[in-house]
């Protein structure tokens, strides 16, 4: 495997991390709903309900894992490639993933103003980089 | 039926622009005061969790997960993404103006995409999917934002 090879698989895996991870937890929370109707009670109290309903949710655990794997794969992919490349070239893969996601896994209606949003911010970030 | 954003979930799409940008530079203003941290000195990872910088940024973080995973229970990942890409944009004006970093143009035009793809999506309801039967309503949430 070719150096070059070996960096794009890496960022294309730390991407596939982040994704996954985001995916499951949005799916985890829609499943929750609103959490303001979980809330038990008036004050900080209130807050245990939705927390503890958060935590009780298989999908948001597994996602949280996938995005501290993320973090550590990152710190990997940091050790083996440029800041400037791997930072936003992540970034970048990681929201064009996600609209794609979005589209076939979480059933959102991703119309063409979303797919430009995604690709503009995508774009965005590379040049923010410079 | 439409249904407008409430006040505190703009709020919460603030919150996450702001802690996010400030969390990541005041992380980035306490490492660079930490110094270059390597595997021969990983003893600096713990001097760093004295650093107040440090400390702020990951109350700041913690705080910004607690949002993001707040407004995924009532918006899309394509409608939240976008929205909160945004604090990039805070982050370069905070590198501008507090770490006194120069903006170039390719940065001023990474700009200008992110505020236009926050534009994209302000203007579209914040919730689409379809054959949820818990919310028979989301497909008709709209955030009002193009009103």
């Amino acid at each position: 495997m070719t150096p070059m090879l070996r960096i794009w698989s890496v960022i294309a895996f730390v991407a596939a991390l982040a994704i996954a991870g985001e995916v499951l937890i949005a799916s985890a929370m829609r499943g929750l709903g609103d959490l303001d109707r979980l809330r038990t009670g008036p004050g900080l109290r209130g807050f245990l309900g939705p927390i503890r309903a958060v935590l009780a949710s298989p999908k948001f655990v597994i996602g949280a894992l996938c995005m501290a794997l993320n973090f550590f794969a990152m710190l990997f992919a940091l050790s083996i490639a440029d800041l400037s490349l791997a930072g936003p070239a992540i970034a970048s893969l990681t929201y064009i993933g996600n609209a794609i996601a979005a589209k076939f896994v979480l059933g959102e209606r991703v119309d063409k103003r979303r797919w430009l949003a995604a690709t503009f911010v995508a774009i965005g970030v590379i040049l923010l980089s410079h | 039926m439409t249904h407008r954003l409430r006040p505190s979930q703009y709020a919460i799409l603030i919150a996450i622009m702001l802690t996010a940008s400030v969390g990541d530079s005041c992380l980035s203003r306490g490492m660079a005061q930490i110094g270059h941290v390597d595997l021969h000195h990983l003893g600096l990872l713990w001097r760093a969790l004295f650093n107040p910088f440090v400390d702020i940024g990951i109350v700041l973080l913690i705080g910004f997960f607690a949002c993001y995973t707040t407004a995924l229970s009532w918006a899309d990942l394509t409608f939240v993404m976008p929205a909160t890409a945004f604090g990039y944009v805070v982050l370069a004006l905070l590198a501008r103006f507090w770490m006194h970093e120069t903006l170039s143009p390719a940065r001023l035009t990474g700009i200008a995409l992110i505020v236009c793809a926050v534009g994209f999506v302000a203007g579209g309801p914040s919730r689409t999917e379809t054959g949820d039967p818990a919310h028979p309503m989301l497909d008709q949430m709209d955030s009002g934002a193009a009103r």
